[in-house]
């Protein structure tokens, strides 16, 4: 493709002098050396914070146990002599349930940056877009005709009912956002929580029909990472995996998409098909988190602007960072959720994010309101 | 290009335009709003689906290319570009590299190379650290330009590309384009309102109306009295300028 410029006879004659004639030594924008280690710093960070919470809770584990389980795959040795109760609660249900929290994050952020860059929408999340609540609702119909059992190829049919919800929500919003053709970030926000408020609805109906108690309702609503195991990190990997690989895939038409269709266009760009795409990958990781976390809210809106505000909006570089600090947020606010009421009773986890989201919101309105288009 | 038709979903804008350009022209559009200088561009560049007709862009129909090819043959410059991420300068013009990179391929000497040159070009190194949002209309129509430039394609398509620089840099950009144009052939079709301008530069003027094309030729040959006041409605004086060896014009009141 490189050589076609010279064929028409245009832009710079190949003995133009500014301009070299083989590449040498590619260099990499954004993977310096100094770039890698602050990549290793986020993912000590990571682990760190998962070891320190792993900590806290009712059941009062020592960190050295903590430490010597963790590492026991490697020596086995180490574990010898510790309760197995503590090597259960300590691997089986607090070691999995950082996990699902750091996928759950890592999932639901990285599902906003995308939303964020192709829709231009600065308000754009998985919750505000009412893709959660799709999600959600999906996933409640699912459980509720009692395929609970359902299984595809190995895997849950649970995620899939999720992302059939939760493109049928996207799809719905997008309609009802469109105004005159022109879909406008407000409008799209509105249409979400209006679909979002609707099926939220839906969801306390289908789960008072099932007779399930009024606590599974505010999980699916308000989101919870209680009571989960390792059986719900497998759930959610594959999807997750699939739909980032596809995001990181396009992450540079992502940076082209921020200028606009007619501009990506004019860049090559396949917009219309590019953008679909992405669109269907976000909405599988949404699903893929929803249908084993519940709703969890703000994550997707909050993450990916600090992060650009903090390293730009470069997303070979953001979509790994907003991954790495969604996964932190989440992990923090389930551990706050898990350990803030004294009664040793827990939080949905969607109060506390929403409780972090909802200011950072307000000022999204309040001070960019250019930004915003408003 | 031939035989066009097109517009928008129920509203069409074009009515049968042919014209053909030869490579290496400087060809100014004109007309007055409304007339469909930016769809006849946007239908040029395959962002407005034509309804009939067909577009051939370097002997071959635009529409069997695809988005990349067409992308290296083809940079736009369009109208009211608003970028509201921010991204800096140089990272904005770097896109303009985007349809000569393979996926996993990262920049190039190459690439970087064409950048420096495309910001040299447009007087924007000082920018290259900038935040596109953060900098004036003008200057980010500087930018915009480095970016197509850093395309490196044969037809470059310009829509009122300069209208919020001031007019030493107005000239500053056209003479560029100018040398590009002669030095190189580089392609330049440019819709403009400021006819004074396309007449100092342009080596073809084409005229539109009411979707069609009511004056096509040599600049001289179209900016008579008879043809822009058929065209604006308005009357006009012609005058000979001395100094530039060109036409100017002058709207009466």
């Amino acid at each position: 493709m490189r050589e076609e410029a010279g064929k028409f006879g245009n832009g710079w004659r190949t003995d133009d002098p500014a301009r070299p004639q083989s590449p040498s030594f590619p260099t990499l924008p954004g993977y310096s050396v100094a770039g890698l280690s602050c990549w290793l710093a986020s993912a000590l960070l990571l682990v760190l914070t998962a070891f320190l919470t792993s900590g806290i809770g009712a059941f009062d584990t020592p960190y050295d146990v903590i430490w010597r389980l963790w590492l026991s795959p490697f020596h086995p040795q180490w574990a010898e002599g510790i309760d197995e109760r503590v090597r259960y609660i300590v691997i089986h249900v607090r070691l999995a349930r950082v996990c699902l929290a750091l996928t759950v994050g890592g999932a639901l952020a990285l599902a906003g940056a995308v939303y964020q860059s192709v829709l231009l929408n600065p308000l754009a999340d998985p919750f505000t877009l009412g893709v959660s609540t799709g999600a959600a609702f999906g996933a409640a119909l699912h459980l509720l005709i009692g395929w609970e059992g359902g299984h595809f190829l190995g895997m849950s049919t649970l995620p899939i009912a999720a992302f059939a919800g939760a493109v049928a929500a996207l799809y719905l919003v997008y309609l009802l956002g469109r105004v005159d053709g022109r879909v406008h970030a407000t409008t799209l926000v509105l249409a979400g929580i209006i679909v979002s408020t609707f099926l939220s609805a839906w969801i306390g109906l289908l789960k008072s029909l099932n007779e399930d108690s009024v606590s599974t309702i505010v999980f699916w609503i308000m989101g919870s990472l209680s009571a989960k195991g390792w059986l719900h990190v497998l759930l959610v990997l594959p999807y997750l995996a699939a739909g980032g690989a596809l995001i990181l895939f396009y992450a540079r038409e992502l940076d082209l998409l921020t200028l606009g269709d007619v501009q990506a266009q004019h860049l090559g760009v396949h917009v219309q098909q590019i953008r679909f795409r992405l669109m269907l990958a976000a909405s599988l990781v949404t699903a893929a988190a929803v249908a084993v976390s519940g709703v969890i809210g703000f994550v997707g809106l909050v993450v990916p602007h600090l992060v650009r505000l903090a390293i730009g909006p470069h997303h070979r570089r953001l979509l790994p960072a907003v991954f790495l600090s969604g996964a932190l947020l989440v992990l923090l606010s389930d551990t706050l959720a898990r350990s803030l009421l004294p009664s040793g009773q827990e939080l949905p986890v969607g109060v506390v994010t929403a409780i972090l989201g909802g200011p950072f919101f307000c000022y999204l309105m309040l001070h960019r309101k250019k930004y915003l288009q408003l | 290009m031939e035989d066009l038709s097109g517009g928008y979903p129920g509203r069409s804008v074009l009515n049968r335009i042919s014209f053909r350009m030869e490579a290496g022209e400087f060809v100014g559009l004109l007309g007055p709003n409304g007339s469909g200088k930016t769809t006849l561009l946007l239908a040029l560049s395959g962002v407005v689906p034509i309804e009939s007709g067909k577009i051939e862009i370097l002997r071959q129909p635009l529409a069997s290319l695809k988005h990349r090819e067409r992308a290296c043959r083809m940079a736009v410059v369009a109208q009211e570009t608003e970028v509201r991420f921010p991204f800096s300068c140089e990272e904005v013009v770097r896109m303009g590299r985007y349809p000569h990179q393979k996926r996993w391929q990262m920049e190039s000497p190459v690439d970087s190379a064409v950048v420096q040159r495309a910001l040299q070009l447009t007087d924007t190194e000082t920018l290259a650290d900038r935040l596109i949002t953060a900098i004036s209309g003008g200057e980010k129509q500087r930018v915009l330009m480095a970016k197509a430039l850093a395309q490196e394609t044969p037809v470059l398509l310009l829509d009122e590309a300069t209208s919020a620089m001031d007019i030493h840099r107005k000239l500053q950009i056209f003479r560029v384009l100018k040398g590009l144009n002669q030095e190189q052939g580089l392609t330049i079709l440019t819709v403009l309102h400021d006819i004074n301008l396309a007449a100092l530069f342009c080596g073809r003027l084409m005229l539109l109306k009411d979707g069609q094309i009511a004056a096509d030729g040599p600049t001289r040959a179209v900016m008579t009295s008879e043809v822009l006041k058929k065209v604006y409605e308005t009357d006009v004086l012609v005058q000979e300028i001395a100094q530039t060896g060109t036409r100017q014009v002058v709207f009466l009141p």
